[in-house]
Formats: structure tokens, C-alpha cells, sequence
């Protein structure tokens, strides 16, 4: 769906993306995840056709965004890092005209409208004003808008940013339903929001990509290779000697021991989660509850870019 | 074309919809009927044409002034408030959107100026005025009005916010309002240059008599236009910005 080769923009004399490689597959979700000033708006308002790059070749769904920019703009709905909302209308007929902006017919317009609305849940504010909007309904509107023409890929900048953590499972929850019909591309800094939410990484600091894959594949090209943690009835050393029968466990280390029950961090990948389950199981350990090693998404991203902590001041 | 009729008449919208659009009208039309009532009807008898010449020139400053204020928010608010990325992100050109902002502002220019002809129809009380007369005069006012607009999208995709536009397209107006005392103080061929830019000097006292000329309606018509162009070339260089 996307191609980017040797992508880079300069700000006078400042990179703020330098020679960027990655290309993304229809109906995938990637989340660009980099610190502040990273570079990842630059690098989706020239996918969105906002800014022309400095140099490199950027292809969406085959076109090439320099050459024929229109149909790329056809093709693509974007969010960009403030919704850009217009406060005197209401939202129905703000969302009306962003779909005729982008192409739609005026006879198919209404119908685009709703179901827009349908998918971001704001059927309900469609005659109210937009500037009497709470900040998680802007947000939505802001998302129905850059998916009210049915787009290809869809790319959100922050979707998430100034929401309750209520809304942020509501959104979280609406990204993942437009799995499949749309190719989203989204950044974020929070990294949770990222984990749970897209199926590969674009890491990005000082406006290169530093790493690429999953999350597993992110853990194990950096040497970690995850972490399972478990808890159990009984004492951590029984459950210990179990685990490290499974092939792919190595280190394990108690986090917590109280009242009979162990917690334990056990070093593999979280694949492996099955078979510590039956082994402790088939050895009389009973498991009251079986994870994903906590703070892992944290850690690979402190790795990433831990000598990335002052671009703060540069461009977005 | 669609998309230059959609953002203008959203913008149209716009002016309605919120306070600014309001204000500015009735400050002109304000403002119109009071140096009417001062300086046109206070100056003795004169005869109905001489009054309705003198309504036009008062008529001239007012609108151009007010131009620069309706039309100083068209870019540069929605670059502040970020509503310009819609645009920018969706498959139309740069100058659609240029011409859709001007347009609307142009329709509700006209709006105000058609809601001003009581103002000369009172000189219908006592005395009798021609109708190409009026149609002459309302022709210029609105062609130096366009112009003055279209400096002023010109300025609004120059300035970062909407102080700086309305600054720098009143420097613009300012500097070929006022370039026919330049050419009085330079030679040849600045002298002709300064004479033939002047806004007002060179091309609307004819409006104002009643008289239309084709070198002036050519001449708005082209300030327009460059006006115009400039602004779709700086949204265009704003993209590798």
C-alpha cells in the first residue's frame, strides 16, 4: 500500500527526517512510535500530501505522491495532529462537506455521512456545533472526517493525544475495528497505545528508522526476546524448576512470594505461554494467571531510543 | 469547479454564522452613511451628480479599508487554527481554493454594498440622479473593492496569523493607493510606472463621474489577478515549507 525509499525532508538546514525506508501492506495496522520531535508528523504529513518532500520516492497504493499528488489525496484520509475542525458548523454538515471536498457525489454524500458517524459513534452530536464538542468527541469527529470518503489508507497523527483513558480504549477500540477495510498508518508516544493496537512497528528517532517488526521481532533482534510472567500456588522454586523444562525459557527471577503464591518472570517469547501452562499444570503447580512480561514494549522503546532524549527541540 | 463553489460557500457561511462577518458590515455601512451625512451633504447645494461623485469617493475608501478586514481570516485563521490541513490533504489545487476563499469574500462584499444603495438613493428626496451614473459608481467601488480583496488573500496566505495579514496587505494598498504622489516626485519611466499602479488616483475618479473605461476595469481586473496568483504561489511554496 505504501513505498517509501530515501525519504527525507529538510527545515533550512535541518534534517527532520533522514533517508526513510519502509514500505506498509494493504489492510495492515503500523504505528509510527517515536519521543517527541522524532520526526513521525513530518513523516505523515508528506505521506498525507501536506508537505512535498526534500528528496526520495514515496508510492501509495502504486501512484507516486510527487507526480500525481490528486489521486494520492483520493486515496488517503488524515488526521492530523489537531483535528481539523471547523468550530461555527455542526458536525454533520462539516463531515458533509469534507466528503464532497474529497470526491464524493452530493446524492451519495449523506449516506457517506452516516456511515461515518456509524463507525466513529457520533450519530448522536451530527446536529450540534462543533465548538460545543467535549475534546474525545472532536477526536472522533476528526477521525470520521479522514474516513468519510472511504479511504485506503488512513493515517492518524496522535489519535489518541489529550484523551481520558476511557476514551483512549474507545478509540483504541475503533482504530482496531477499521482493521481490514482501511490500511491505517498512526503515531503515538504512548506505547501501550501502539502494542495493543497495530500489527508492526515503524521505531523512529532523530528522524530515522531505527527498527521495524513486531513487537516479538523488536524484542528478539535487540537479545530479549521477551518476558512471560506467571503466577502460581505454591512455592517459586517448584514452578521455577518446571518452567525451565520448556525449551525456549531461559532466566526466570521472583518478583513477589506472599501468602503461597509466587509471581515469576520467566525470559521467552510470549508464544511459549501454552506450554508453561501444561507443564506446570501436568506437574500439580496450579497457575492462577499466565501474561505477557510487563513494561517489555517500554524497555525495547527506552532501547531504541536512549540517546534520542534531546530531540525534543527539533521540527514536527 | 466544484470545489471552488464547496469552500466558498462554506466561507460564506462562515460570515454569517459568527460575529465578525456582522461587525465588519455594519462598521462600513456605519461609517459610509456617516461621511455621507458630513462631508457629501454637509458641503451647501451642489448639484444631485456632484453629491453621488462625492458618495463614491468616501464609498472607495470605506470599501477597501473593510476588504482588507474580510478578507485578512480567509488563509491565515485556518493556518492558526489548523483547518487549512483539510484543504491541503484533499485531491484540489491550490488555487481552487484561493478563488473559493476570494469569491465568497467578493459575494459578501457585494452583500454590503448592494445593502448601502439607500444611502445615494436619498439624493432621489431632492434632486435626480442617473442611473448609469450609480451603476458606474457601485461598477468601480466593486472592482476597487476585488482588488482590494484579493490583496488581502494575498496577505492572509503571506501572514502567519491574522495581524500580520491584515498588516501586510494594508502596506501593499497603502503603497498603490498612495503611488501617484510618488510619481509626482520621479522621472520617466518610474514617474509613469508609480502613475499607472495608483488604486484610486488614476483609475476611479472616472467610476465616480459616471464613466467607464476600459483601461480601468482591465487594470482592477489584472491587480486582481496578480493579487491572486501570488497567494496560489505562496500556498504552493508553503507546501515544501
Amino acid at each position: 500500500m505504501i513505498e517509501v525509499k530515501g525519504l527525507t525532508k529538510y527545515y533550512g538546514e535541518l534534517a527532520a527526517i533522514h533517508d526513510l525506508d519502509f514500505s506498509i501492506d494493504r489492510g495492515e495496522v503500523i504505528g509510527f512510535l517515536g519521543l517527541n520531535g522524532a520526526g513521525k508528523t513530518t513523516a505523515l504529513k508528506i505521506l498525507g500530501c501536506v508537505l512535498l518532500p526534500t528528496a526520495g520516492d514515496v508510492k501509495v497504493d502504486g501512484i507516486d505522491i510527487a507526480r500525481d499528488p490528486h489521486e494520492v489525496r483520493r486515496r488517503i484520509g488524515f488526521l492530523p495532529d489537531t483535528p481539523p475542525l471547523y468550530n461555527d458548523m455542526t458536525v454533520g454538515r462539516y463531515l458533509k462537506f469534507a466528503a464532497e471536498l474529497r470526491g464524493v457525489p452530493a446524492s451519495e454524500a449523506d449516506k457517506a455521512v452516516g456511515d461515518a458517524e456509524e463507525k466513529t459513534a457520533t450519530r448522536e452530536v451530527h446536529d450540534q456545533p462543533i465548538f460545543s464538542l467535549s475534546h474525545g468527541y472532536r477526536q472522533r469527529v476528526g477521525v470520521a472526517q479522514a474516513l468519510v470518503h472511504r479511504p485506503k489508507l488512513l493515517i492518524l497523527d496522535e489519535p489518541t493525544s489529550g484523551l481520558d483513558p476511557v476514551q483512549i480504549v474507545e478509540m483504541r477500540s475503533m482504530v482496531r475495528a477499521l482493521r481490514g477495510e482501511h490500511t491505517v498508518l498512526l503515531s503515538s508516544h504512548i506505547l501501550s497505545e501502539i502494542s495493543q493496537t497495530c500489527d508492526r512497528l515503524l521505531v523512529i528517532q532523530r528522524g530515522e528508522i531505527v527498527a521495524q517488526g513486531s513487537e516479538q521481532d523488536l524484542a528478539t533482534s535487540l537479545g530479549g526476546g521477551g518476558t512471560i510472567e506467571v503466577e502460581v500456588v505454591g512455592p517459586s522454586t517448584r514452578a521455577i524448576e518446571v518452567a525451565r523444562t520448556v525449551t525456549g525459557i531461559g532466566e526466570c527471577t521472583v518478583l513477589q512470594e506472599t501468602g503461597g503464591v509466587a509471581i515469576v518472570s520467566l525470559q521467552g517469547a510470549p508464544d511459549l505461554r501454552p506450554k508453561v501452562v501444561r507443564a506446570l499444570v501436568q506437574n500439580g503447580i496450579d497457575v492462577l494467571r499466565i501474561d505477557r512480561g510487563a513494561a517489555r514494549l517500554e524497555s525495547i522503546f527506552l532501547r531504541l531510543t536512549q540517546d534520542g532524549k534531546d530531540g525534543t527541540g527539533r521540527p514536527q | 469547479m466544484t470545489a471552488v463553489l464547496l469552500i466558498a460557500r462554506r466561507e460564506l457561511g462562515g460570515y454569517f454564522r459568527t460575529m465578525t462577518g456582522y461587525i465588519i458590515a455594519g462598521i462600513m455601512l456605519l461609517a459610509q452613511g456617516l461621511f455621507f451625512n458630513a462631508f457629501v451633504l454637509g458641503q451647501g447645494e451642489m448639484y444631485s451628480a456632484e453629491v453621488l461623485n462625492g458618495y463614491f469617493f468616501y464609498a472607495f475608501g470605506t470599501t477597501v479599508i473593510s476588504s482588507l478586514f474580510i478578507s485578512m481570516r480567509l488563509i491565515a485563521e485556518e493556518r492558526q487554527t489548523g483547518t487549512l490541513t483539510l484543504l491541503a490533504s484533499s485531491p484540489i489545487h491550490d488555487w481552487e481554493i484561493v478563488v473559493g476563499k476570494f469569491l465568497s469574500a467578493l459575494v459578501f462584499l457585494t452583500a454590503i454594498t448592494v445593502a448601502s444603495i439607500y444611502i445615494p438613493a436619498l439624493i432621489l428626496v431632492n434632486g435626480k440622479v442617473s442611473a448609469g451614473h450609480m451603476f458606474a459608481g457601485y461598477l468601480g467601488v466593486l472592482l476597487a473593492g476585488g482588488a482590494a480583496l484579493a490583496i488581502g488573500v494575498f496577505g492572509s496566505a503571506l501572514g502567519r496569523n491574522q495581524v500580520l495579514a491584515v498588516i501586510f496587505s494594508a502596506i501593499i494598498t497603502l503603497f498603490i493607493v498612495v503611488s501617484h504622489f510618488l510619481a509626482k516626485v520621479t522621472d520617466r519611466p518610474l514617474k509613469d510606472m508609480f502613475m499607472s499602479l495608483a488604486l484610486y488616483a488614476r483609475h476611479f475618479p472616472p467610476f465616480q463621474a459616471g464613466s467607464i473605461h476600459l483601461r480601468d476595469v482591465v487594470y482592477y481586473v489584472m491587480v486582481t489577478y496578480v493579487a491572486l496568483f501570488a497567494a496560489v504561489r505562496v500556498m504552493e511554496a508553503r507546501r515544501w515549507k
